[in-house]
């Protein structure tokens, strides 16, 4: 029992990590543009596929997880400079509408190009193995690896943000885009360079994890709703927040789908606690949110409604 | 009022609703009259939305909810009532039923007590967070429903015989879509009474400036509670004449895409237009027939077309036809 609860603290930690991967962009782009993206979960899914046709196609996997970045990170600003330039002095639901539209786009698009099977990514064999610690734990290494790389851009993202010019340019866009514009930053090729970090960012998540599960067209959608509800938990344009929110989005929902049913199992006979707990613990997550609004409708770290 | 050009295609727009299908029933081509019915059920959830999307400037990303619990409450009340199980035996009886009335009272019900709760939470907020906040309670359900193995979960549940209505052979296609499009028609009279009315106005009034509305002595957030629910409870009538069209009902229809589809049809239409919501899914059905006839990837060229509709033709479809900006 206790191995399993330390394996699904991980699976936790794990989920938290590819989140912020996500979530981190959203904030961003949201944060220093201004702009609500739903189609950020494609530029996960254009993350995924490439890194498996790459792999499939060189036979190295290191290729695919370099081609998932540099093809989402080009995704997004080829998007970025075509379309969604226009879009950022237009009110939400235009931008909502049109990132709708990309999804439409992106979807079936990539349908069209790799048919709607899915996809598998194999793993270098140093990979393959598992951790044993003790005598009864035992753990996948790609999944420590994912965790550890993920935690890795995380510190590296903070590190561009909080102690690079770059970085300071970001957040001087945050404050005031008008300022920085008659201070001579070029506005328009920083708000394309953070929309395609956000992007490769998306397309690295995907290409992690796409190596736990199969890659097909809508694989970025759940993830993407995740995402949202991080940032809106975090506080929207708050990185630290998309941070935070992660990992609580992550662990709760892990471990609402571990430890849940066997709460109701304490007063309630196994199949209706195994319906109710799975059933409670797919909504967690949304109630956390909930909650978290009620006691502050901007989120933790956010700064206004 | 005169004559001008919106009320021109209004008028074209509900006509050719109206004759497709009777057409259809003279060359015998049973699959139109379908589509048509298809396109009123969409319009009216489009009505739904339009309230407070298009009036009340509150962009409801999470209407599939809505949408889907009309479904389900067609859905769930046929299943009881067609394996002659009661949904509760103790402290009193309660059968399922098929008839459509009370099918519609219960979505109404259901629809706008989850609309309240909702509405409650959300509209606390605004902006982003409003649009987020709506999609993921909407997710909420929608996981819920796949979860809960109870009504077919992921599955989804079949309705076996469309529900009755008194007087009407629902079965028959023709009395069906004149069903449907009696209660457009319906809901459309209503909308437009409604943002006439001192409430409407109230409505369109906090969209404008709330602070105003505030001053002046109207709370901007009881209107848009009670917009929401009134929206929601269009929304969810429409879901449960829909599921009883398909006579299937599955988490599908509280999806994310749903919610999606819905808003796309206001867009496409017009926002804040009485007709756009009907112009809006009929162009989208006739998209999707045609399109989805030549090309399995059609969603592609529509997704093409709709960044062209937001980019270019703000005004959506009767927009551009009537050829003269609204008031945003």
């Amino acid at each position: 029992m206790f191995s399993l609860f330390l394996e699904q603290l991980l699976n936790g930690l794990q989920s938290g990590v590819m989140l912020f991967l996500m979530a981190s962009g959203l904030t961003l782009v949201f944060g220093v543009m201004g702009l609500i993206n739903l189609a950020h979960g494609s530029l996960y899914m254009v993350g995924a596929f490439a890194c498996a046709a790459v792999a499939a196609w060189t036979g190295s996997f290191w290729l695919g997880l370099v081609a998932s970045l540099m093809t989402a990170a080009l995704a997004g600003a080829l998007v970025e400079m075509l379309i969604i330039r226009r879009l950022y002095n237009r009110d939400h639901l235009d931008q909502v509408l049109a990132t709708f539209a990309l999804i439409l786009i992106f979807s079936e698009g990539t349908r069209w190009v790799f048919g709607s099977f899915p996809l598998f990514l194999s793993l270098p064999d140093f990979l393959t193995g598992t951790v044993v610690v003790g005598s009864s734990f035992e753990y996948p290494i790609f999944r420590l690896a994912i965790i550890v790389a993920g935690l890795a851009v995380a510190a590296g993202l903070f590190l561009l943000i909080g102690k690079t010019r770059l970085g300071i340019r970001i957040r001087a866009g945050e404050a005031d885009r008008g300022m920085i514009a008659a201070l001579g930053v070029d506005i328009d090729r920083l708000y394309t360079f953070v929309f395609a970090l956000g992007a490769a960012l998306a397309g690295l998540a995907g290409a992690f994890v796409g190596t736990t599960q199969s890659i097909q067209v809508g694989m970025g959608e759940p993830v993407l709703i995740l995402a949202f509800v991080v940032i809106v938990i975090g506080g929207i344009g708050s990185i630290k927040g998309a941070l935070v929110g992660s990992l609580l989005v992550g662990f709760t929902d892990t471990m609402g789908r571990f430890l849940l049913p066997y709460a109701f199992a304490t007063f309630l006979d196994p199949s209706s606690a195994t319906a109710i707990g799975s059933a409670l613990a797919s909504m967690l997550i949304y109630i956390v949110m909930a909650l978290v609004l009620f006691l502050r409708p901007s989120g933790l770290f956010g700064t206004e409604a | 009022m005169t004559m001008n050009r919106e009320t021109l295609i209004n008028s074209i727009l509900a006509v050719a609703l109206v004759a497709v299908p009777l057409i259809a029933l003279g060359m015998d081509e049973p699959f139109i009259i379908t589509l048509a019915t298809k396109v009123a059920i969409f319009a009216m959830a489009g009505v739904g939305l339009n309230l407070v999307l298009g009036y009340g400037g509150l962009v409801s990303f999470g209407h599939a909810a809505f949408f889907g619990i009309g479904g389900y409450a067609a859905g769930i009340l046929a299943s009881h009532a067609l394996n002659y199980e009661p949904i509760m035996e103790s402290p009193f009886l309660i059968e399922g039923t098929t008839q459509m009335i009370i099918i519609w009272i219960v979505a109404l019900v259901v629809s706008a007590f989850v609309a309240l709760v909702i509405g409650a939470i959300t509209l606390r907020t605004s902006g982003v967070y409003f649009i987020m906040i709506t999609l993921a309670f909407a997710q909420m359900i929608y996981y819920f429903a796949i979860s809960w193995p109870a009504y077919g979960g992921e599955d989804g549940l079949s309705i076996y015989v469309r529900n009755g209505f008194p007087g009407l052979n629902t079965l028959d296609p023709i009395s069906y879509f004149g069903l449907c499009a009696a209660m457009l028609g319906l809901a459309m009279l209503f909308s437009a009474v409604l943002i006439r009315s001192r409430f409407g106005l109230a409505l369109q009034g906090a969209r404008q400036n709330a602070q105003r509305m505030t001053a002046v002595g109207i709370a901007p957030f009881r209107i848009r509670l009670v917009a929401f629910v009134v929206s929601a409870m269009i929304t969810a009538l429409a879901g449960a004449l829909y599921a009883d069209l398909n006579r299937f009902v599955s988490p599908t229809m509280l999806s994310w895409h749903m919610s999606g589809e819905i808003m796309v049809f206001v867009i496409l239409g017009g926002v804040g237009r009485l007709f756009g919501p009907l112009a809006g899914a009929a162009l989208y059905i006739i998209l999707e027939h045609l399109l989805g006839g030549v090309w399995e990837f059609w969603q592609l060229p529509l997704g093409v077309l709709l960044l062209i509709v937001v980019l270019f033709a703000r005004g959506g479809l009767v927009g551009v036809l009537a050829g003269e900006r609204k008031h945003a």
